[in-house]
């Protein structure tokens, strides 16, 4: 009896080594170089795609297209559901596929983009400055310290938001594309007036962060109609802007008890294509205690939710996870 | 029968959500265009006018629109203080474009 428990535990063991070795071969080629290489493929797919390392500034990254620089909005309506987060780990991760990337806060006297990514030391201008001709967007871009392609444009902490006006910020984003950067990411402060609009004014694409819960449903759909009426793209009869539903702080565990609202309620009501779950995590609240987007600590399912949305995003299908109750183990609840 | 009870179970807190929602949803969508904005500033105005030749109350003057299918209508109802006589039920019909 005993011998026979000794070499079940044994076994156990072997298996459990096993496990740690396929981990580690696995984080060997860390989840950030195989999206990389996957934008990679995917931009030689294109034709006559020129990468921004080999391109002069205002050359178009596609010949015979004037830009291909895209316009994204990350807004919600309701305060407090993760736009900041979404924006730091959106842009971070699409940085890290190697786009030239610039983040623009655009909530003037609070800022706080530059505290989530870790860079609110090195603020010297700030977006108003630009656009008041005070400073050249060169002097206002903080480059990331971390990552290569990644830049933030914080916002004003000590003016309010109608320092911003359609015309100055056209004049900024036009620059960015001039610099040849690929994607621009505009936080859209939390409310409807005029900073959230001017967020969304320019946009090409939007992001639209919704909690499972009464009001930031509401909010959501409110500024669903905002994006479809008040915005360059509406008013100019261009194609409309698609709005993408990024579901945070999500919780499977609540879902499944019946206390929260689940993916599908939420799709029903707002009626827009789903780009990724957030499951609520401490992960979050550490990773901007650190000033480190939580993208970058790929071990949390945070992170590996934000790298799916980031694949969905560049134009890759991927099935959802962390929709559903995560079986653990009985050693898994034990040690986890 | 409160034993019975143990066995019923109460709505799940996310239905209710659900169903709360869908019915503010659906009413943005398909109300489309909300009462104007206008109305508040209106109603003064008309307390203006009508002051001139009464003494009124703000409150018995009431200004409404309402949708009919394809119509819209402007309701102007203005009580008179002394008794309940109604002078004017205005109604302007404006056809929604």
């Amino acid at each position: 009896m005993k011998k026979r428990l000794r070499k079940k535990l044994l076994s156990q063991e072997r298996q459990q080594e096993r496990q740690q070795e396929r981990h580690q071969e696995r984080h060997q080629q860390p989840d950030r170089e195989r999206l990389k290489n996957f934008a990679n493929e995917r931009d030689q797919r294109v034709n006559g795609f020129v990468s921004h390392e080999n391109r002069t500034p205002g050359q178009p990254a596609v010949k015979g297209r004037p830009s291909v620089s895209k316009v994204v909005v990350v807004t919600s309506g309701k305060g407090g559901v993760g736009k900041t987060t979404t924006s730091a780990n959106v842009a971070t991760g699409i940085a890290l596929a190697g786009k030239k990337t610039v983040a623009i806060d655009f909530d003037v006297g609070l800022r706080n983009l530059d505290l989530v990514m870790g860079c609110e030391r090195r603020v010297v201008y700030d977006f108003v400055n630009v656009i008041r001709g005070e400073a050249k967007l060169n002097q206002a871009l903080i480059r990331d310290k971390r990552i290569e392609n990644l830049y933030v444009l914080p916002a004003s902490q000590t003016r309010d938001k109608d320092a911003l006006d359609t015309e100055g910020v056209g004049r900024i984003i036009d620059e960015l594309k001039q610099m040849g950067f690929d994607y621009i990411i505009c936080d859209s402060p939390a409310g409807i007036e005029r900073g959230a609009q001017m967020a969304m004014y320019y946009a090409d694409d939007a992001i639209v962060v919704t909690n499972p819960e009464v009001s930031s449903v509401r909010d959501s759909d409110r500024v669903l109609g905002l994006l479809a009426a008040k915005t360059s793209r509406a008013q100019a009869g261009a194609p409309p802007i698609h709005p993408h539903l990024l579901l945070t702080r999500y919780s499977p565990a609540m879902v499944k008890r019946g206390e929260m609202l689940s993916v599908a309620d939420v799709l029903e009501l707002l009626g827009i294509p789903l780009l990724g779950v957030i499951p609520e995590s401490k992960a979050v609240l550490q990773s901007s205690n650190k000033g480190t987007p939580a993208i970058l600590d790929e071990t949390t399912d945070v992170a590996q939710a934000y790298l799916d949305v980031i694949y969905r995003f560049l134009g890759q299908e991927r099935e959802h996870r962390f929709i559903d109750e995560e079986r653990r183990s009985f050693f898994g609840r034990l040690f986890g | 029968m409160k034993f019975l009870d143990y066995f019923r179970r109460p709505p799940k807190s996310a239905s209710l959500a659900k169903d709360r929602l869908s019915i503010i949803v659906a009413r943005e969508h398909t109300g489309g265009r909300k009462t104007p904005d206008y109305l508040p500033q209106l109603q003064q105005e008309l307390l203006a006018v009508l002051a001139r030749y009464e003494v009124i109350d703000l409150a018995n003057v009431t200004v409404n629109v309402e949708r009919n299918g394809d119509c819209e209508v402007l309701e102007l109802n203005v009580t008179l203080p002394d008794g309940s006589s109604v002078i004017g039920a205005k109604r302007a019909q404006a056809a929604t474009a």
